[in-house]
């Protein structure tokens, strides 16, 4: 009997959830603000779907209205990209040890 | 690119955004494991590219709306300042629900695309995720919306409750799944759309009758649902790097949240139900007679840290509104130029959003290895000649170890008390969020300071 491809797939989401329950835990708790921007700037991976979404379809009619939704996704993901990784590198920048 | 060798790149920008987390454990590694997270971001959008292998017109608007969206998050996130990174990372979460929306409709309208059966015929189980995805991140989306304009100030922070919330708030969400249900059986486009919009009006009501000092709960929360609305929408495009990246950020918002709620002493439900102390305790505090506190001014402040040996800094939520940190910084410098040891006592709800209190002191420039969590420095407060306590209030109240009564019985807080003297710097005598007396306020060895903290600390600055 073969296995379902869902169930690799569910595996994979279940162990991850794992990974990120003791990943997240080691996590400083002063660093918790940089946490919640850079989780945002990572589940912003959801570009890949947005840049399938944008690319379906023939080559000539590239703003059918799934395309639309395609494109606005890219767009908010983009926003979502750039400034979630740089405001968190703005933020890290500027924990520093003392001087000795 | 074969299917088989794009699925092995997004394993790898999967393991980066994991190490990408790692990183946080210290701030020394921090910054290289964000540029971890930035390399797996940049594998997968390549990859994705070369799999859909289509370099034509279409590819170049890609490219366009890219630019343009990053435009606009590079700017944001160089002019935001500190203070306001609640309110960002909020609608940072709305745009992560929006874009699942979008996704899920895209495919829903045009599932060939994406390998999921053809209009009207879609997989069973693709519909599922996909709806569940959409449904998630609708919600996320209108929550964070409202998250985002109660920090902004645009909406009052005061919960908003009526008869019958809760029970309206079960009945959509049990429609919702009804709805899906539905949906797979006829797969009708006004049947998504309602589930959509019945979403969107599920996250405005969950998050309305949340006050404004448990946001680190509900900005944890949404955190946590825009996680498992980027796993539904990986599970519906059968992407590796969507699933890990979905669960890792849904755990990490849940944990957080978890942390949020131990921090308040607070049942997940207590917070999410909403409203508290919006109703009985204010008019006790009303009843409440005039107790004589004693009243002091920059310049006793300013002698009594000055001769103190060691002194312990507890910033709260006030902190931020009057944006004192970096005279609280000052004071501390001039401080440590007469002898005195500086420590910060962070409590875990403090301010708005998890670890809020410890970017805005980073940012003032202030090493964090001067900053202590709970934990950590309790103990320390009985032997430190002074306390200055600046924009907290809740987490600092003695009742909560003594008084059974009380709303707050059982929060851990900071053991302010134990130290010699008490500086509390606060506008007035007013309760704090929860609505209740600081029994601090009357203690023999607390003196209070009536002034805006930053003016205050100013005021101090200048007498030292």
């Amino acid at each position: 009997m073969e296995i379902d491809p869902f169930i690799f797939r569910f595996s994979i989401f279940i162990l991850s959830i794992f990974i990120g329950y003791y990943v997240v835990w080691s996590v400083t708790p002063s660093l918790h603000t940089p946490l919640m921007s850079v989780t945002n700037a990572i589940s912003s991976v959801i570009i890949v779907g947005a840049i399938i979404a944008a690319l379906a379809g023939s080559t000539e009619k590239i703003f059918e209205i799934s395309n639309v939704f395609g494109f606005l996704a890219i767009i908010l993901a983009a926003i979502n990209i750039f400034g979630g990784f740089l405001v968190t590198q703005r933020m890290l920048q500027m924990y520093k040890k003392k001087k000795k | 690119m074969s299917a088989n060798l794009s699925a092995t790149f997004y394993l790898l920008s999967g393991i980066l955004f994991i190490l990408a987390l790692r990183g946080l454990s210290s701030p020394e590694t921090s910054r290289q494991g964000n540029y971890m997270g930035i390399a797996g971001m940049i594998i997968a959008i390549l990859v994705t590219f070369l799999s859909v292998g289509n370099f034509g017109t279409g590819f170049i608007y890609v490219l366009i709306f890219l630019i343009i969206g990053g435009s606009i998050g590079a700017f944001i996130a160089f002019r935001i300042p500190m203070t306001a990174m609640p309110e960002l990372v909020a609608g940072f979460h709305s745009l992560v629900g929006l874009a699942a929306v979008f996704v899920a409709v895209s495919a829903f309208l045009k599932p060939e695309a994406f390998n999921l059966g053809i209009v009207g015929n879609i997989k069973l189980a693709s519909l599922i995720e996909m709806s569940l995805g959409a449904a998630i991140g609708a919600i996320t989306f209108s929550g964070s919306i409202i998250a985002f304009l109660k920090l902004r100030g645009i909406m009052s922070g005061a919960p908003i409750t009526f008869k019958g919330q809760h029970l309206l708030n079960l009945i959509l969400g049990i429609s919702i799944l009804v709805l899906i249900f539905y949906l797979c059986k006829i797969q009708s486009n006004n049947l998504f759309w309602t589930i959509v919009t019945i979403s969107f009006l599920l996250g405005v009501l969950l998050i309305i009758p949340i006050g404004g000092a448990d946001m680190p709960v509900v900005i944890s929360m949404l955190n946590s649902y825009s996680g498992w609305a980027a796993a539904g929408i990986g599970f519906t495009l059968e992407n590796t790097a969507l699933i890990i990246t979905g669960a890792l950020v849904g755990s990490s918002g849940a944990i957080l949240s978890y942390i949020m709620c131990k921090g308040m002493n607070r049942s997940f439900f207590n917070v999410i139900l909403g409203g508290w102390g919006a109703t009985e305790q204010n008019s006790l505090s009303k009843t409440k007679e005039q107790k004589p506190v004693k009243n002091g001014n920059a310049d006793d402040a300013a002698f009594l840290m000055k001769n103190a040996s060691s002194v312990i800094i507890v910033p709260g939520y006030g902190m931020a509104v009057a944006q004192a940190q970096h005279a609280l910084r000052e004071m501390v410098d001039a401080l440590k130029k007469n002898g005195v040891k500086v420590s910060y006592a962070i409590h875990p709800v403090a301010g708005r959003m998890p670890g809020h209190m410890n970017v805005l002191l980073a940012e003032a420039n202030v090493p964090y290895d001067e900053v202590f969590e709970l934990e950590e420095i309790n103990n320390d407060f009985a032997n430190c000649d002074v306390a200055y306590v600046i924009g907290a209030n809740d987490v600092t109240n003695p009742v909560a170890k003594s008084d059974p009564q009380s709303p707050i019985y059982g929060m851990p807080v900071l053991d302010v008390e134990k130290s010699k003297s008490v500086l509390f710097v606060k506008r007035s005598l007013s309760p704090g969020y929860a609505g209740i007396d600081n029994d601090l306020f009357y203690r023999d060895n607390t003196l209070m300071l009536f002034a805006d903290a930053k003016k205050m600390t100013e005021e101090i600055v200048k007498n030292l």
